[in-house]
């Protein structure tokens, strides 16, 4: 490093910027949070045109291309179809989640897409993938997908 | 109008984990400086500039406007273009684009980032949904080891198998002056190496580099005039395709399927794998290096840990990848997917030096984004028909 700089010490700018922002989630998504934190349901959007049940629900069929939408509800089980297990904490980690955290892209009976949740109630080396689990939800649920807390194994 | 389209000079820095020693402005000049030596041009010959990095990495948003003292674009016609983890791909085909155009002869196309100024995970959480994903999200390394697992699971493939493909970049990048780690490991150091998330060890994955790179791109008219052997673009393709995570094929890279395929019959290129002598892919983790040929179609699904332990992508093999030492090597985000570029240019232009792979006819290079899009360019000898 030294022969970077011949003798001259490097300045740096250290800086943080702080953006607020408010994100609005739209009338297709804001009817699927009031129905899980209402009625601990999970719902999802049917395309009329190629059936399939897209979830996180869509106003709008990415492939057909449709608003040819109907909602259906989805059961609150469904298998694992991949998964990650974070093993040292970072920003980006939620600050009541303790590493090692799991995390599972999960799709639901009756979905065509996978949600992607925590995984919890079992140990990293007890996941695989094709597994069962069952979504936990928030004793306090304030709207977000966080309304549901993880999803668990199926006993 | 449309015209072939040809790379005439390459340029790059000497990629570290930090330069403190210039601004952004200082990194990109000396890759600019030496694209337009190495095309024997000057920045007065240059008709528009296409310049690219990841948004949020050095917190400047206008930076077309901010580096015109670096990259020469005082009063020329300049545009940004950004993609995320292609952005090195997508800007090398936005100029591919103005030059096939007709519209400009010589243009001059950079990438480059500062990765050392940024927290690479916070400006990263940017590019994913702020409602669905970031609220259950475990970081960018966590969708490549979902990737993996799915991989793993589906094919039988072991973390052994991704090692050998970190062995190999990393070998390889003893050959790159401009490579930012040379240093060989063995399996068992890979294998040893702290675990980040299952199956990724810290030595299966890319660094964060410092760096720059640049490439000038001519069109037919002028091409042969400025370099006599320029290196032509045959065809690009790219695929972008993500809303959520969820929505994703989990082992297997539908982007890189569906572009590669595209590519293969604009070219008319029936067995890539035979076809193809050299390979310079956006591969910044080693399973990326197993399951990605497989969806280029350069093996079947499943067959790659055997094509690799049998050494077919080595220097010496049938057909080397990553002659460069790879992303997992050196990796400047914004301009990885031009080195790609650049580095497949060079092997067809016999500019590679040490790491040069005789007798390339054609040349394929390729941009990764974490959100499980490609970007790919293929390059050859010969001029297009
Ligand atoms: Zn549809």
């Amino acid at each position: 490093m030294s022969d970077q700089f011949q003798g001259i010490e490097p300045m740096v700018y250290q800086s943080q910027i702080n953006v607020p922002y408010s994100w609005w989630a739209g009338d297709t998504a804001t009817r699927f949070f009031v129905t899980l934190r209402d009625e601990k349901k999970i719902t999802a959007t049917k395309c009329g045109d190629c059936g399939k049940v897209l979830l996180p629900p869509r106003k709008i069929c990415p492939r057909c291309f449709t608003e040819n939408m109907e909602w259906v509800k989805v059961s609150d089980e469904g298998t694992v179809l991949s998964f990650a297990v974070a093993r040292r904490p970072f920003a980006a980690i939620p600050a009541d989640k303790k590493v090692p955290v799991i995390w599972g892209l999960i799709q639901l009976d009756g979905a065509d897409t996978a949600l992607l949740h925590y995984l919890d109630g079992l140990r990293p080396e007890d996941v695989s993938i094709g597994m069962r689990v069952t979504a936990v939800y928030s004793e306090a649920r304030k709207g977000t997908i966080r309304d549901i807390s993880h999803f668990k194994p199926v006993k | 109008m449309a015209k072939r389209v040809a790379i005439v000079g390459t340029g790059q820095t000497f990629h570290k984990s930090h330069r403190p020693d210039v601004n952004g402005q200082e990194l990109i000049n000396e890759a600019v400086l030496r694209a337009l030596q190495d095309a024997d041009l000057k920045m007065k010959d240059i008709d528009a500039i296409v310049i690219g990095n990841m948004d949020h990495f050095e917190g400047i948003n206008y930076v077309d406007c901010w580096s015109v003292d670096g990259s020469g674009g005082t009063m020329k016609p300049i545009i940004k273009l950004t993609t995320g983890g292609t952005t090195g791909c997508t800007v090398a085909i936005g100029g591919y684009h103005l030059v096939g155009s007709g519209m400009f002869d010589r243009v001059l196309i950079i990438g480059w980032e500062k990765n050392s100024e940024s927290d690479t995970t916070g400006a990263i959480t940017t590019a994913f949904d702020p409602i669905w994903d970031r609220l259950v999200f475990a970081g960018a390394i966590s969708g490549l080891a979902a990737e993996a697992q799915a991989y793993m699971a589906r094919y039988g493939a072991s973390d052994r198998d991704g090692a050998r493909v970190s062995v190999r970049d990393r070998k390889h990048a003893m050959n790159n002056p401009h490579a930012q780690l040379r240093k060989e490991v063995s399996l068992e150091e890979v294998l040893a190496s702290p675990m980040l998330a299952d199956p990724i060890h810290l030595l299966d994955v890319c660094p964060r580099t410092d760096g720059a790179c640049a490439v000038i791109m001519a069109s037919e008219d002028v091409a042969e005039k400025i370099c006599p052997k320029p290196d032509w673009i045959w065809g690009t393709a790219a695929r972008h395709s993500y809303s959520y995570l969820g929505d994703a094929d989990y082992g297997r890279l539908t982007s890189m399927r569906e572009g590669s395929q595209e590519l293969w019959k604009k070219a008319g290129i029936k067995e890539p794998r035979k076809e193809l002598d050299v390979v310079e892919m956006y591969q910044p983790y080693s399973f990326g290096g197993l399951i990605w040929i497989e969806d280029m179609g350069l093996v079947g699904p499943g067959e790659a840990p055997q094509y690799i332990w049998d050494g077919n992508t080595d220097m010496s093999g049938e057909l080397p990848i990553n002659p460069s030492g790879g992303v997992i090597s050196c990796n400047p985000i914004g301009a990885t997917g031009l080195i790609r570029c650049a580095e497949a240019a060079m092997q067809v232009m016999g500019k590679a030096e040490g790491r040069q792979v005789p007798d390339v006819n054609f040349a394929f290079s390729s941009g990764f984004g974490g959100c499980w899009w490609t970007d790919m360019i293929l390059h050859g000898k010969n001029k297009p028909k």
